[in-house]
């Protein structure tokens, strides 16, 4: 396996507190934490360490998105990735991007870079699409390996552990194919100091949608973001009957 | 790498480790401070390699930490089930 190609999505930080922008028309991200999509980690952490088995050669991450996504293409050069293709999408056009044009993109890129397999994370916490690596192998004609939680070589194909409801699936897949990263998969390392030091020395190439011939032309049409709805606070009861009263009200005994 | 230059690494490595602090920055860094302050006297060798064995050891403790905050986070808000 020469090449393997890994997307990485800049989101805001699993640990930030998320709020809507008062006009409801998109959650605040001015001045707010943002970090790689943790399901990406995953899925670069398993890149890494197909080259360190030596089945991969070469990773590339690419990031679809505004300046900023650098940082996150760092972060991932930081953790062992080779070089960054840095896919330049920004206002409002960044707003309406959906899985669909990033899956197009990938599906370019794999084709000029001659990957012989694709990682993403299985979602984004932000909008949790979940559509990306299925869109993309559909576009390619590759078979596909979702939420994968263990991921073996054998000759020149790939036996997938898939996490689905109530257990596990195990699948061979032929290269070249896409594989989605669940949890479960890796535990993947922190980009230490030196590490990011040096990152800083790999190269990140530019490209636009255009380049690629893609077309990212909005197809949706944001109506309204809201918050989900508040949980209701407790009452203290003095006593039983006080409770089964309550708990009649609420229809929650005969 | 001579001894002194591993402890200023050392306490660069931690001090970039503090940014994710659960408590935050501050918190981290006056502690940091205050733990290499406490030690500064120390001028035998071995000692101070024993040291700084300890602080890679907070550094391992500290990634640990934040990998498992980030593993039950996710878990606990996808994987709520089971």
């Amino acid at each position: 396996m020469a090449r393997v190609l890994v997307g990485v999505k800049r989101v805001i930080d699993y640990a930030v507190k998320i709020r809507v922008k008062p006009d409801k028309t998109a959650v605040v991200t001015d001045g707010v934490k943002h970090s790689m999509n943790p399901f990406d980690e995953i899925a670069i952490e398993e890149a890494v360490r197909l080259k360190e088995k030596k089945i991969a050669q070469e990773i590339v991450a690419v990031s679809c998105g505004p300046a900023q996504s650098q940082e996150t293409l760092r972060t991932a050069l930081a953790m062992g990735v080779d070089r960054g293709i840095h896919v330049e999408i920004s206002g409002p056009e960044y707003d309406t991007l959906q899985p669909i044009h990033v899956s197009k993109i990938l599906a370019k890129l794999a084709q000029e870079e001659k990957t012989d397999l694709i990682i993403v994370g299985k979602q984004a916490i932000d909008d949790d699409s979940n559509q990306t690596a299925q869109m993309t192998a559909a576009l390619l004609g590759w078979p596909q390996g979702t939420f994968a939680s263990k991921i073996e070589k054998q000759n020149d194909e790939l036996q997938v552990t898939r996490e689905i409801d109530g257990g596990l699936e195990t699948i061979k897949i032929k290269l070249p194919a896409v594989i989605s990263a669940d949890l479960r998969l890796n535990e993947p390392r922190y980009a230490t100091l030196p590490n990011i030091m040096k990152a800083k020395k790999k190269p990140i190439k530019k490209v636009s949608p255009k380049d690629l011939g893609v077309d990212t032309a909005a197809r949706i049409e944001v109506l309204s973001v809201e918050d989900p709805p508040t949980r209701q606070a407790g009452v203290i009861l003095p006593d039983v009957d006080q409770l089964i009263i309550k708990l009649k009200e609420g229809g929650h005994v005969p | 790498m001579s001894q002194k230059s591993r402890v200023i690494n050392l306490y660069k490595t931690l001090l970039h480790l503090g940014r994710e602090y659960p408590q935050g920055y501050d918190y981290f860094r006056t502690r940091l401070k205050r733990a290499f302050s406490k030690n500064k006297q120390v001028s035998d060798p071995k000692k101070i390699d024993i040291l700084i064995a300890h602080g890679n050891y907070v550094v391992k403790e500290l990634e640990a930490l934040y990998m498992l905050r980030k593993y039950r986070t996710l878990k606990r808000r996808y994987y709520s089930d089971n």
